[in-house]
């Protein structure tokens, strides 16, 4: 069994069974799947008391007698009614208040046509909810009055034919000639989402390679280890083995956030799973030439709305996906994933071979934290301009390139352009990792001495 | 005499600073070899050229008659002075890894683990965290793992430090048997009194530089003095008086009844003259030559090198 492999193995192994990586395995799903439920699910939970508004109505113009009785002509909803009150003073109503159960009281002043001003009575925070509702009511009763009022004949009919709504779809015109349906937001996100996350994973990943070999020095082991392996084959090995540790748990958190939110979503919101009957998906002909056709074609008004909005939704998500071609950028991200962290893991070997203790490693820290950041910076700019110089040169440029490449991916890349950032990035590695063990070998086994950037540079020109 | 190791005109700088200059050691085979030096000499530098942890600047290292080559290392089992082990893994799991990594297999590293472990009592402590240990049990967990392979040449530097006297004596027990196994055995240590009683050879490294070298008898030899301790009962100015004028008094001692005498006698004179001069004189309890100890060799020659050098 060779060597690195050995090492490979007892760097996985030690660290998998740690608590802290259990830990960190069961709460990132947790916290990432409560991330994308529960605003949704607070949005979608409805206030089921029911609140009883009390209505003053002094104008008279928004209560009906239709049915005998004075009822509010603001609609009522299953958890909002409306009940108005006569013949009692604000005064009255304000001294008893608690007692008489209400939600609020609703005053509709005598001259609200010249006001355009209510006001809402309560011992709390009405919610935004209601008073919206409430808002929007009077505003459409006081708009409609104040149409009706002009006489105009066939106003309904006149009213639903202007009624304008206007979509937009993007299509974007490929060199071969075809057409394709791009969404602009999701590809965002997606380069965002791979950008963000192999720097997240260089941070937390590379600082562990660090620790480690802080911890051999410090235990001072490394030289046992040194006496029946190359210092080079104990760097790669604890490279790799926390590399493979890192993408173990981003695939624990992924298979598990995703797990997490489909079985929430089942859960809490059944609803919203049916809304969307897989058939309904299947059914169009996504990636036809005709999408374009349909998109332009009227809406059909009856049937549920709803329901034809969500799978137009999945529609577009998915002609989107089709657009980006996601094989290629699953490759890419792959790619820059692993190369990017080798690139920068050799950087942080480096820093703990320097370093006594943790507070030692602070003034070596900037070098590898400054093209990180640079990088996220510059990833935010591409977004706007994908295809500008910045966005080109640090795509290039191998300290940044895994971030900036990534955002730049779903707005179709040249192929030479990837294929030179890509062997730019495999040649720094490659370049990086030698200098690297140069200079680690020469660290861990130093004790006790105040290193600084010289020392470094003396270290690298060592033999052996 | 058959060499296991031969380290010839070994030459190592560092910027601005020569750690070692055309050092040569010899050890022979299924001996033990004492690489002694004050601080600073050059002796963990020399010692991590033969594990090939770094390379000399020129200068050649021969291990069992051919030139070192990466794959020895599997013959040869070294326990640094600054040692330990990952404290968060468990005793057993740890002594398996780095005996594998010395390319024992797993069975293999499995069973020898399991005769040292009863040997030294310690077979409770496999699943235990070495941080849980005290550090005497670490050094012997770090000894095993050093002899586990059953290596040709094991490099033992300052081997005792951090152990009781009886830890002591059991690590120096087990030496010895390794010696009498066939093994050859580099010692580096401070402490004289165990290279006396363990070494049989040695080489005194000094400011990147060999100052002595060779069989301690033999060294120990160039080092007499020549100084004889007489226990006499009798009178001293007696002696004085009458002893021959190349015997050279240097001290005498009342010591309750008996009182002892330093006399020094020339180089070519053999013991049994000393003492026919002395029987006319005195009566002779005890008669004893001073034979420098390691320790006395030690400073005499690395003062005698410092003077050179200035």
């Amino acid at each position: 069994m060779s060597k690195t492999f050995l090492i490979v193995k007892r760097e996985y192994i030690t660290r998998v069974r740690k608590k802290s990586f259990l830990i960190m395995s069961a709460l990132g799903p947790l916290l990432f799947a409560a991330f994308m439920i529960v605003p949704g699910y607070l949005a979608s939970m409805e206030d089921t008391d029911v609140k009883t508004v009390a209505v003053i109505d002094n104008s008279l113009i928004l209560t009906t007698y239709d049915t005998g009785s004075p009822i509010s002509v603001i609609p009522e909803t299953k958890y909002l009614k409306f009940k108005v009150i006569e013949n009692t003073e604000l005064e009255v109503l304000k001294k008893n208040f608690s007692s008489t159960g209400y939600y609020a009281v609703l005053f509709i002043p005598k001259n609200i046509l010249a006001s355009n001003k209510t006001l809402i009575y309560s011992n709390k925070q009405p919610s935004l909810e209601v008073t919206s509702h409430i808002k929007h009511s009077i505003e459409n009763e006081i708009e409609k009055q104040k149409l009706t009022a002009t006489e105009i004949e066939n106003l309904d009919e006149i009213l639903q034919k202007i009624e304008t709504s206007i979509k937009v779809s993007n299509i974007k015109w490929t060199k071969d000639g075809e057409d394709k349906k791009s969404n602009t937001g999701l590809v965002m996100g997606i380069g965002y989402a791979s950008g963000l996350l192999i720097y997240f994973f260089i941070f937390l990943f590379g600082a562990q390679v660090m620790r480690g070999v802080l911890e051999e020095k410090n235990s001072r082991i490394v030289e046992v280890i040194i006496s029946s392996v190359k210092p080079l084959q104990l760097m790669m090995g604890k490279i790799i083995g926390i590399g493979l540790v890192g993408l173990t748990q981003f695939l624990i958190w992924i298979v598990f956030t995703g797990v997490l939110v489909v079985g929430a979503q089942k859960l809490i919101m059944p609803e919203l799973t049916q809304q969307m009957p897989v058939e309904q998906i299947v059914s169009n002909d996504l990636f036809s030439d005709q999408i374009p056709m349909e998109a332009i074609q009227d809406q059909p008004t009856e049937g549920n709305d709803e329901l034809q909005a969500g799978s137009e939704f999945i529609m577009d998500i998915l002609g989107s996906f089709e657009s980006i071609n996601p094989v290629k950028i699953l490759i890419a991200f792959i790619f820059y994933f692993i190369f990017g962290f080798l690139l920068y893991a050799s950087m942080f070997a480096v820093v703990g071979a320097a370093s006594d203790t943790e507070t030692d490693t602070h003034q070596f820290m900037l070098p590898i934290t400054l093209p990180l950041i640079l990088g996220i910076f510059v990833m935010m700019s591409t977004m706007n301009n994908p295809d500008g110089g910045l966005a080109f040169w640090f795509s290039m440029i191998p300290f940044t390139s895994p971030i900036v490449m990534m955002v730049r991916m779903p707005f179709e890349v040249p192929l030479w352009e990837l294929l030179l950032s890509g062997s730019i990035l495999i040649i720094t590695f490659i370049g990086m990792t030698w200098v690297s063990a140069k200079i680690y070998r020469t660290g861990i086994l130093m004790y006790g001495k105040k290193v600084n950037y010289k020392e470094l540079w003396k270290w690298l020109k060592y033999k052996n | 005499m058959a060499h296991l190791l031969q380290a010839t005109d070994i030459v190592k700088e560092f910027q601005g600073h020569r750690a070692l200059s055309k050092v040569s050691i010899n050890v022979p085979k299924g001996s033990i070899f004492g690489l002694l030096g004050p601080n600073g000499a050059g002796k963990t530098t020399l010692i991590r050229i033969i594990n090939q942890i770094t390379a000399p600047d020129s200068g050649t290292v021969t291990f069992n008659g051919h030139p070192l080559k990466r794959e020895d290392v599997s013959r040869i089992g070294y326990l640094p002075e600054e040692r330990g082990l990952y404290k968060k893994m468990k005793v057993g799991e740890q002594s398996l890894y780095l005996a594998q990594l010395k390319g024992l297999s797993a069975a293999e590293a499995q069973k020898t683990l399991k005769y040292w472990f009863d040997k030294f009592e310690m077979s409770g402590w496999w699943n235990k965290k070495v941080e849980e240990l005290s550090k005497g049990m670490q050094q012997k967990v770090q000894f095993i793992t050093t002899v586990l392979h059953k290596p040709d040449l094991l490099i033992f530097d300052e081997p005792f430090s951090g152990f009781d006297p009886i830890n002591v004596n059991l690590l120096k027990d087990e030496i010895l048997k390794l010696k009498e196994d066939g093994a050859t055995i580099i010692f580096s240590t401070h402490n004289m009194a165990s290279v006396e009683e363990l070494c049989d050879h040695i080489t005194l490294i000094n400011d990147s530089e060999t100052i002595l070298e060779g069989e301690i008898g033999e060294i120990r030899n160039k080092y007499r003095s020549n100084i004889i301790s007489v226990g006499i009962e009798g009178d001293t100015d007696k002696i004085a008086k009458n002893l021959d004028k190349k015997f050279e008094i240097l001290s005498a001692n009342e010591n309750g009844m008996e009182k002892e005498v330093r006399i020094k006698i020339p180089a070519d004179s053999l013991p049994n003259e000393l003492i026919q001069a002395l029987v006319p004189l005195t009566e002779i309890h005890s008669y004893n030559e001073l034979i420098p100890g390691m320790n006395d060799i030690f400073i005499q020659a690395v003062n005698n090198a410092s003077k050179k050098g200035n």
